[in-house]
């Protein structure tokens, strides 16, 4: 199935991602590539097939409420480019 | 033309664990920021999550104390979106199938009577981080401490009729997750939120007109302004013609109104899936009846209780069991003094009127339940009369001794010898002349003048029943 | 000594023939030497590396030596390395340090290995070319104008060109197996859950394992077995004991019963290709296995349902990208959304949007069912098939890949034959099955590998059959000619 172009645009805002003009032409043709490939699937008869989320067969192990971490933020925000005052800094948030 | 509001709450419940649902940070509240976020909860590259298992308890025992189904298989699925305050772009929660679900709570409306509202889901899922807005340089400040915290999201069904039926169901589930231990209830720092959904419909309609989500209700006060507003809101919008948005509004308190949410214009798509580095969450029956064994007795239980066993009205049960420790309070209390009408009245009346002026609670009171067990105590043996008692309570309040140490210092105890008593009244008809003529001469009221100044003469000391039954044969004489 | 498998090092350091100082400074020397044409390396920690050997010389001397004590080894560049760069080839995380190590990183520092530095790959580990790097394309040391295969392509080449005796790798697709076979080296992709994922930066969670790139199966086990375990950290890493690899490595194969797939031998496959793998069967014959052929009707399947959950789990995964905690970051943002859209448009290559945008599509209202829900479904088939397989066969056997290493460039700009040359791979992620890629020829002077796929935790019976196989053969020890400027 062809994708519009408008429909990867919608994807790129969903994903945020800042997909320039020029290259919209080329994410149009690739992605509808991909999808025409996925399209296979629906040959598959899956009625009554269970979906397999994980290739394992096991179940979710528990960890004991106790505190472990202790306060690393100095080395955690060495990666990080703006800050003040420990906080993370992001351009203003409108609720 | 008539309205009905049906209203559903979605409650976010601040689990009381020591470390986060998927972390090993700490969830103490109040910390400098982004000191208790570690690297699973900043969302680091790598880093994989692991469930806490007391989290998992505490929502079975919320599922078992609401009558609800604990699902032996539960999913953690991925609700994705991109917010500062989310630091993974997505939130962990549980979707198609959550851990609890298909209850109902019992809730006990203003008149007294009870209405069953349905419990649709709760299911676990982590808290976000903080947004702060406070201005730097025109940015906005991103606290991940609260990130990774675990939230109970406790769904009700569209039940609700009104603001103060949610208030009641909302006051309810507060005391619900704390009797459970689960929650600590603060709700100024944000351990329990609430949003609405909210609609209106004409009475006599079936379906569902189209609802508004409020967001951001965190006192009770609020969820009864923002509801009646956003239903008076719809109404007008209604009844003027147009028709209600779907949409999530933010409630202002300081405006006393809700408006859409900027964030949340752009409808969400947030794709849903389940969580590869989860695991399916088992939880088995032995570990379910275990957890159901050792739930406490729950407020309606021992409200029930308090009326069967203390006789005391639905009113009085229903207020003294508001909070566990004040109820564990009463019935110590009342166990010892044996007239558990006279513990309710006092717990109720002076104990808690002292506490909330104080701002002290009930676990910290200055006067602990032996102490006014020792009150009490004399007060039903009339050593002091029930109006001295509130003298001597404010004494003890003060931290002058127990009740007897101050009824002997002060020298409180009743005066109960007629003889003794009979001499002040004969006293006090000698020294009031004037008033005895006129109540002899029919002016009846005057007998609250005689008690007056007979309990004057004995500085309140005069056991009331005996100086009033005294007066009235002397004066009558 | 650098044609030396990682087994024989181990065993002259040993012997105290050489010291690892001498032996880390001999490759870091190679590295320095032959690097500049391949482009293997993102990183090389030459200081930590020499400062990490002399201690392991030191611990040899006090008796503290363990088997892996001493021996250097490259870790691909998705692996966090505390205090060194991880780039996982994006520009991304160019000015990323990791304050943490991975548990694999972790789990052979303990057991006294030593980081060379860190290898190239396709960037987020999606690529099957090592194309997509922002730091470049590696060249296959059999061919520098041929792809070295990805995503573990620096990996490989490292190992190929003998720049390192042994690397990690991980495989989400083909990502170890894929590479190995175009650079004649040993790639094991363990069972899913065999090892931790902790600290590996996820592309898809379902998919990813962590495994080695060595020039034997022996090599292969050994690293295995310090890497392998539950890890408390990682709720999918499973709590199987693990066994002694190198124990088993010398069992005879006869009564073994290999399955040969149906479905691999298609007109996809190269027909030399399809040669070498037959001579290999004739040596795993040889050796008393009996051949068989198996089918898994729904292979086909395997590339358009790897690639819905694959792009599905990544476009959430690389979600935490944004700007604000770690990497790109970028400049002057007008509002959040800016921030947003630029750092991740700025920040990630042309490939990883694709994958990106293909998995927020197929998760979106209204094709969750469609495209997510049905590849969940059909990988349900797809592991059926290999169930029902395994039960006529202890291990089921094909090639690697449809042909050998293709040209730089060949595929770089049409995405769905890319992705059609992992046909053979993909299926063994779906079902998180273990599968080995054993070097097994040349067709025009490029190797040729076979793969041997197992069940479940059945790495052990993996390794024995490679390594019994390379016992009778001798490609695994060939090294390309040109790569060695003087002999060990």
């Amino acid at each position: 199935m062809a994708l519009t172009r408008r429909q990867v645009e919608n994807i790129a805002n969903l994903a945020r991602l800042e997909i320039t003009e020029e290259e919209i032409p080329a994410f149009v043709e690739n992605l509808s590539g991909i999808i025409d490939l996925v399209d296979q699937l629906n040959a598959a008869q899956t009625d009554q097939v269970e979906p397999m989320a994980h290739p394992l067969n096991m179940v979710q192990p528990l960890r004991e409420d106790r505190v472990t971490e202790v306060n690393e933020r100095d080395l955690f925000q060495e990666n990080a480019s703006q800050l003040e005052s420990g906080l993370y800094l992001v351009p203003k948030v409108i609720e | 033309m008539e309205w009905e509001v049906v209203i559903g709450l979605e409650i976010h419940a601040q689990l009381k664990t020591a470390s986060k649902i998927f972390s090993g940070a700490s969830t103490q509240f109040g910390a400098e920021p982004n000191t208790q976020a570690c690297l699973v909860d900043l969302g680091y590259p790598g880093v994989l999550p692991v469930l806490n298992s007391d989290a998992v308890s505490m929502a079975v025992r919320f599922g078992l104390a609401t009558h609800s189904s604990i699902a032996p298989r539960s999913i953690f699925a991925r609700k994705n979106y991109f917010y500062p305050d989310l630091p993974k772009g997505y939130q962990i929660s549980q979707y198609e199938l959550p851990v609890v679900h298909d209850g109902w709570v019992d809730v006990v409306l203003d008149d007294g009577s009870r209405k069953r509202v349905g419990i649709t889901r709760a299911h676990l899922e982590e808290d976000a981080g903080k947004s702060l807005h406070e201005d730097f340089h025109g940015l906005t400040g991103i606290d991940l401490n609260r990130a990774g915290t675990p939230l109970l999201e406790i769904v009700s069904e569209p039940d609700i009729r009104s603001a103060k039926e949610a208030v009641s169901y909302m006051k309810l589930i507060h005391q619900l997750v704390r009797y459970l231990d689960i929650c600590d209830g603060n709700m100024q720092e944000g351990s329990l939120r609430c949003d609405a959904n909210i609609s209106v419909r004409p009475i006599g309609r079936h379906e569902f007109g189209t609802r508004a989500e409020v967001k951001n209700l965190n006192s009770f006060r609020f969820i009864e302004r923002a509801i009646n507003y956003e239903a008076e809101r719809q109404i007008d919008i209604i009844e003027s013609g147009g028709s209600v948005v779907q949409e999530t509004r933010l409630y202002d308190s300081g405006k006393d109104e809700t408006r859409p949410m900027r964030s949340k214009e752009e409808a969400n798509d947030y794709r849903y899936f389940p969580d590869p580095d989860l695991l399916p969450l088992t939880i088995d029956l032995q570990t379910v009846e275990s957890i159901r064994a050792d739930l406490p007795e729950l407020p309606w239980e021992k409200r029930e209780r308090f009326v069967e066993s203390y006789g005391l009205s639905d009113y009085d049960a229903g207020v003294l069991t508001t909070a566990r420790n004040m109820a564990d309070y009463f019935e110590a209390v009342a166990s010892g003094v044996g007239d558990a009408k006279l513990a309710a009245n006092w717990v109720m009346g002076e104990l808690s009127g002292a506490l909330n002026k104080a701002g002290v609670e009930i676990e910290n009171s200055p006067v602990g339940p032996d102490a006014l067990k020792g009150l009490l105590v004399r007060i039903a043996d009339q050593t002091i009369s029930g109006k001295i008692a509130k003298d001597v309570f404010e004494s003890m309040w003060a931290g002058e001794g127990s009740a007897d140490e101050i009824i002997d210092s002060k020298g409180l105890r009743q005066i109960t010898d007629s003889t003794a008593i009979q001499a002040v009244i004969d006293q006090v008809l000698v020294d009031n002349p004037q008033q005895l003529e006129q109540y002899r001469a029919g002016k009846d009221k005057l007998l609250g003048f005689f008690v007056g100044q007979v309990m004057k003469a004995t500085r309140g000391k005069a056991n009331p029943a005996q100086v009033n039954d005294l007066l009235r044969r002397s004066l009558d004489a | 000594m650098h044609t030396r498998t990682l087994a024989e090092l181990a065993a002259a350091l040993r012997d105290g023939e050489f010291s690892s100082e001498e032996l880390v400074g001999h490759f870091l020397d190679r590295i320095e030497a032959l690097d500049a044409g391949l482009n293997a390396f993102v990183t090389v920690t030459r200081e930590e590396a020499l400062r990490a050997a002399r201690l392991a010389d030191s611990a040899r001397a006090e008796g503290q030596a363990g088997p892996l004590t001493g021996l250097p080894i490259a870790h691909k560049d998705i692996f966090c390395t505390r205090g060194v760069k991880t780039s996982c080839g994006s520009r991304m995380l160019d000015n990323f340090v990791s304050p943490y190590d991975a548990t694999v990183v972790a789990r052979l520092k303990a057991a006294g290995v030593v980081m060379l530095g860190k290898t190239n790959m396709d960037e987020f580990a999606m690529g099957s070319s090592n194309e997509t790097s922002w730091y470049g394309p590696v060249r296959n040391p059999w061919g520098h104008d041929k792809v070295p295969g990805g995503s573990s392509g620096g990996s490989a080449a490292a190992v190929a060109a003998r720049m390192a005796p042994a690397a990690t790798g991980t495989d989400t697709g083909g990502s170890i197996r894929q590479p190995a076979a175009f650079t004649n080296t040993t790639g094991l992709k363990p069972t899913y859950g065999r090892v931790s994922r902790y600290g590996m930066i996820a592309f898809a969670s379902s998919l990813d394992q962590a495994g080695t790139i060595t020039a034997s199966a022996e090599d292969a086990a050994m690293l295995l077995g310090a890497m392998a375990g539950h890890d408390p950290r990682d709720s999918t890493s499973a709590e199987v004991p693990v066994p002694d690899y190198l124990a088993a490595l010398e069992t005879p194969l006869s009564g073994i019963r290999i399955g040969v797939v149906k479905e691999f031998f298609d007109e996809g496959l190269d027909s030399d290709n399809a040669a070498a793998v037959g001579k290999a069967l004739e040596v795993l014959r040889g050796l008393g296995a009996s051949v068989e052929e198996v089918s898994l009707p729904n292979l086909g399947l395997s590339v358009p349902t790897y690639y819905v959950v694959a792009p599905a789990e990544c476009s959430s995964n690389l979600s935490r990208f944004d700007g604000i905690r770690f990497g790109y970051r970028a400049e002057d943002p007008k509002d959040l959304t800016d921030l947003y859209k630029r750092s991740r448009g700025e920040g990630f290559g042309a490939e990883v949007k694709r994958r990106i945008m293909t998995g927020t599509y197929v998760l979106s209202a209204g094709y969750y069912d469609a495209y997510y829900l049905k590849a969940q479904r059909v990988r349900q088939l797809i592991a059926g098939d290999f169930h029902r397989a395994f039960e006529n066969a202890d291990l089921i056997v094909g090639p690697t890949t449809p042909t050998p290493a293709f040209d730089i460039g060949a595929k770089v700009d049409d995405p769905v034959t890319m992705y059609l040359n992992d046909i053979y791979t993909i299926g063994v992620n779906l079902a998180g099955l273990p599968g080995i890629s054993v070097p097994c020829g040349f067709v025009d002077g490029l190797p040729v590998g076979l793969q041997i796929i197992g069940t479940h935790f059945d790495e052990g019976r993996l390794l024995n059959a490679a390594h019994m196989y390379q016992s009778e053969t001798d490609w695994h020890r060939r090294v390309p000619s040109g790569m060695l400027p003087e002999s060990g």
